[in-house]
């Protein structure tokens, strides 16, 4: 399925792209079995670019290489590295899609009908949200002063041949997995570590409180978005088989309802929950440098105490205060950009959903009494 | 309090409160007229019944259970229930119930004549001259333990002349109404007539309610059985011939009633009354009827279909109510929990916004849960009801056939007892000849009997089925405006709560 993201519902995050140095979009999209083929196209006036426009294909794992470099990139450990898109998922349509196959002896062609296009929106719907999360990526990045210049970044977005080669092996893979094991152990440390600053100790609770919410607040605006759905479906049924001579539309309005707030409220809470866990991240980097400061304190009291290896001592603490210093500004930086950019985000995303609501609102009790008075005459 | 266990679902213009007179069947419009509404008092001859009573008193017995086809519980009318119930008011169809009670020699016996009577009676009816509208309302818990039951008031506000005062109420049971409905059944269904069926019972519901469990699920139940008495109890006194009908006027009138004991799910008499269905819906399947009406085969198979149809939709509104009802619990669960994130949230416009969102949400929970109430009491319910009313057109037809069977079955028993008077011609036993001349003659009466039986039936359905359709489209229409202008109604209310949260967003800096 070939298709060409249509530009009326964009992003969750606010426009990234105005810096004209570097635009970066997804104009395009291929969906071949299982694999998304993405087209990465860029424009830029930078000279460390080899040409002003050019456009490569890149899949989602490579997208998935390119954050996992950055983020074990030392020098951006102050830095709220973007959330990774998450893989996409045309699991669910595509199940609905196999049951409806299946049940198609038991409906009348008009309900079959109705049901295949419901599904075809759900799946342009999956669709088109993992075109968005992709390139508001990349945005991300290229609007960031420092990971837009990163080598990788660049690859990514030059390198006209296939990416496989460097992306993870097997091996690194596993050393992910790790990774992440070894992190879910240190959240306890970031809690528990005695702050110095309190900036991040506001912070600190902030986050940590608001992530738990707005993990909460996903789950239930994704219930209540799947009640939605099923609520549409039930109508399609009930009114194909009401047999109705003017088409009733209620049946595509609310399920459009449905797929709009899906990608509106649902998409900004996931988008922001992500987020938040980035810059929980970065907390927890800091955190960690903080303790490796500490750590470096103690031994350089060890060897005084010793009168052994005092230079290296002292070198280390130097080297863990800096990092320590460090990460401490720029996270300060990252961290009150990053809440601005929330606000504004909310903002737009809640504006829109409104106006979404509203407008189907108004659209359905317009259509339904000419529906009425005519399928009324039908019987 | 422990008696009244009425909890009514939250008040919406969809379902008002009953005393307002106006609920799930508005009124035709022309209720003014008096006309035909007050009946003729003519004097509906009953002499002729005379030869023709006897005929029918040989019906085998096995005829009084000729209803069977029609309901599927347990409790459908029970033969001992008429037999048992002692004195009732013997089918005088006009005049009212203070007549002369002669003890219910027969069932056959009311039929005959309430047949050329009530084609007369009908005519002058004529159309929308019906003024008589019932409401059942406060339920009651009367008694304890496993014996209680909920009673109901049942009012009645005519101008009818059939009915002694304008308005008047009574105190009924369920099995109440259970008895009433299998009085009419055994009286109507096999001659013909479509007997609205009662509603169902639930021992589960009602155990709920004798225990004393005074919940959602419990108060929803003694509403929606209200609800359904209050349909069944319009939609049989809108049939022109049951609203005449003594036990049906007995039931509205009579402060008290006696019990209609058989009417209890696991009886003996419900047994043999599973049993009996069995046996006729062999006897159904060998049947083979020479259709030479093809009216009534387009019509058998107009109401298969929209058997299945209306199943079918029945089965998706439920699934419908199902997931709105799930939607509402969703969107309240997502309410609390937007209004958590607002307080975590620190930045103070954002904050309120977000508590903006979570009490939109909130009342966008109410409007779904109206919204469900309605999916459910306007329009699956009727469903359910035209489903179980579809069963009970397709019963009379059976009952066509099995009248057409009996015919055909003396026509064949008079052939033979005419071929084997023929032999007995031939011989010398004068008795036996004379007898088989007798028995001849009662056959030959029998035979214009069942021709008339069937003649009259294939009438009575005719008129039945027209009406029954006339009902059906209007009651649809009805209900199906009225659902939609809920659904605009609630899309309206979401369009207010949307607009006023718009600006709160915007306000956001």
């Amino acid at each position: 399925m070939h298709v060409h993201p249509l530009f009326a519902l964009r992003s969750v995050s606010v426009d990234l792209n105005h810096d004209a140095s570097l635009l970066i979009d997804i104009p395009d999209a291929l969906c071949e079995r299982d694999k998304v083929k993405f087209t990465v196209h860029t424009k830029t006036t930078l000279s460390s670019f080899q040409k002003p426009e050019f456009s490569v294909p890149r899949q989602h794992e490579d997208f998935i290489w390119l954050h996992d470099t950055l983020v074990e990139t030392e020098d951006y450990a102050g830095l709220i590295i973007p959330p990774a898109p998450p893989k996409p998922d045309f699991e669910s349509p595509r199940e609905k899609m196999h049951k409806l196959g299946e049940g198609e002896a038991t409906m009348t062609k008009d309900e079959y009908t109705k049901m295949k296009q419901e599904l075809e929106a759900e799946y342009l719907a999956v669709f088109k949200k993992t075109v968005q999360v992709h390139e508001v990526f990349l945005q991300r990045l290229s609007s960031h002063p420092i990971l837009s210049k990163d080598r990788n970044f660049q690859i990514f977005l030059e390198y006209d041949q296939d990416l496989t080669v460097r992306r993870k092996n097997a091996k690194e893979m596993f050393g992910g997995f790790f990774k992440n094991m070894v992190k879910t152990a240190d959240e306890v440390l970031i809690s528990g570590i005695k702050e110095v600053d309190d900036f991040f100790e506001q912070e600190k609770t902030f986050l940590l409180d608001y992530y738990s919410k707005i993990k909460d607040s996903t789950a239930k605006a994704e219930k209540m978005t799947r009640a939605h759905k099923n609520i549409a479906d039930d109508y399609i049924h009930v009114s194909a088989t009401l047999n109705t001579i003017s088409a009733d539309d209620s049946t595509k309005v609310e399920g459009r309802v449905a797929s709009d707030q899906e990608l509106k409220l649902t998409e900004l809470l996931r988008y922001y929950m992500r987020d938040i866990q980035a810059a929980k991240d970065l907390l927890y980097r800091r955190a960690r440098a903080l303790a490796d400061y500490e750590n470096s304190n103690k031994a350089l009291d060890k060897a005084r105490l010793k009168s052994k290896d005092i230079p290296q001592a002292e070198e280390h603490q130097q080297h863990c205060l800096q990092k320590f210093d460090k990460l401490s500004e720029s996270g300060k930086k990252e961290l009150t950009s990053f809440k601005g950019r929330r606000v504004v985000a909310f903002r737009k995303n809640l504006i829109e959903m409104a106006e979404l609501e509203i407008k189907h609102a108004k659209v359905s009790s317009t259509i339904q009494p000419p529906a009425a008075k005519g399928w009324v005459c039908s019987v | 309090m422990a008696d009244t266990a009425r909890d009514p679902p939250p008040e919406s213009t969809d379902f008002q409160e009953l005393e307002d007179g106006e609920d799930l069947f508005p009124e035709p419009a022309a209720t003014q007229e008096s006309g035909p509404a007050s009946l003729p008092a003519e004097d509906i001859s009953t002499n002729s019944n005379g030869p023709k009573q006897d005929s029918l008193f040989d019906d085998d017995p096995e005829d009084l259970f000729a209803e069977a086809t029609e309901e599927v519980s347990l409790d459908s009318p029970e033969r001992d229930v008429l037999l048992s119930d002692g004195p009732s008011p013997a089918i005088t169809p006009i005049t009212p119930p203070t007549s002369v009670i002669t003890p219910r020699i027969g069932l056959a016996h009311d039929d005959m004549f309430t047949h050329s009577s009530f084609d007369e009676i009908e005519e002058e009816e004529g159309g929308d001259s019906f003024d008589i509208h019932i409401a059942v309302s406060d339920p009651e818990k009367v008694g304890d333990g496993m014996n209680a039951y909920m009673a109901y008031k049942v009012t009645t506000k005519t101008s009818l002349s059939l009915f002694k005062t304008d308005e008047f109420s009574v105190k009924r049971r369920f099995s109440d109404f259970l008895g009433l409905h299998s009085k009419l059944a055994s009286k109507y269904l096999h001659i013909g007539y479509i007997v609205p069926p009662a509603p169902e019972k639930s021992i589960v519901g009602m155990t709920k309610v004798k225990v004393g469990k005074e919940d959602q699920s419990s108060n929803e139940f003694v509403e929606k059985r209200r609800s359904a008495l209050e349909r069944y109890l319009m939609r049989t006194v809108k049939h022109p011939i049951l609203l005449k009908d003594p036990d049906v006027l007995q039931f509205l009138e009579s402060s008290e009633l006696p019990r209609a004991v058989s009417t209890q799910a696991l009886s003996s008499a419900g047994l043999l009354r599973m049993v009996n269905k069995a046996a006729d819906a062999v006897n159904k399947m060998t049947i083979k009827m020479n259709e030479s009406d093809a009216w009534f085969e387009e019509k058998q198979q107009h109401f298969e279909n929209l058997d299945v149809q209306l199943r079918k939709l029945h089965a998706s509104v439920e699934s419908l109510v199902c997931h709105r009802k799930e939607l509402s619990v969703n969107t309240a669960q997502f309410a609390k929990s937007a209004a958590m994130l607002g307080n975590s949230e620190d930045h103070t416009a954002l904050s309120r916004a977000l508590s903006q969102l979570a009490e939109v949400e909130e009342k966008i929970d109410q409007l779904h849960q109206d919204q469900a109430n309605a999916d459910f009491y306007l329009f699956s319910e009727l469903l359910g009801d035209y489903v179980r009313l579809i069963t009970a057109v397709k019963g009379v037809f059976d009952h066509r056939m099995k009248t057409w069977q009996k015919w055909q079955d003396s026509q064949l028993l008079l052939q033979k007892k005419r071929e084997a008077e023929a032999k007995l011609q031939f011989t010398n036993k004068p008795d036996k000849l004379q007898q088989a001349k007798d028995e001849i003659k009662e056959l030959e009466g029998k035979v214009q009997q069942g021709e008339r039986d069937f003649e009259q039936i294939s009438k009575t359905i005719r008129k039945e089925v027209s009406r029954f359709e006339k009902e059906r489209v209007k009651d649809f229409k009805t209900i199906i405006i009225k659902y939609l202008e809920s659904l605009v109604q609630t899309q309206q209310q979401l369009i207010k709560y949307w607009e006023a949260f718009l600006p709160e967003a915007k306000a956001i800096s």
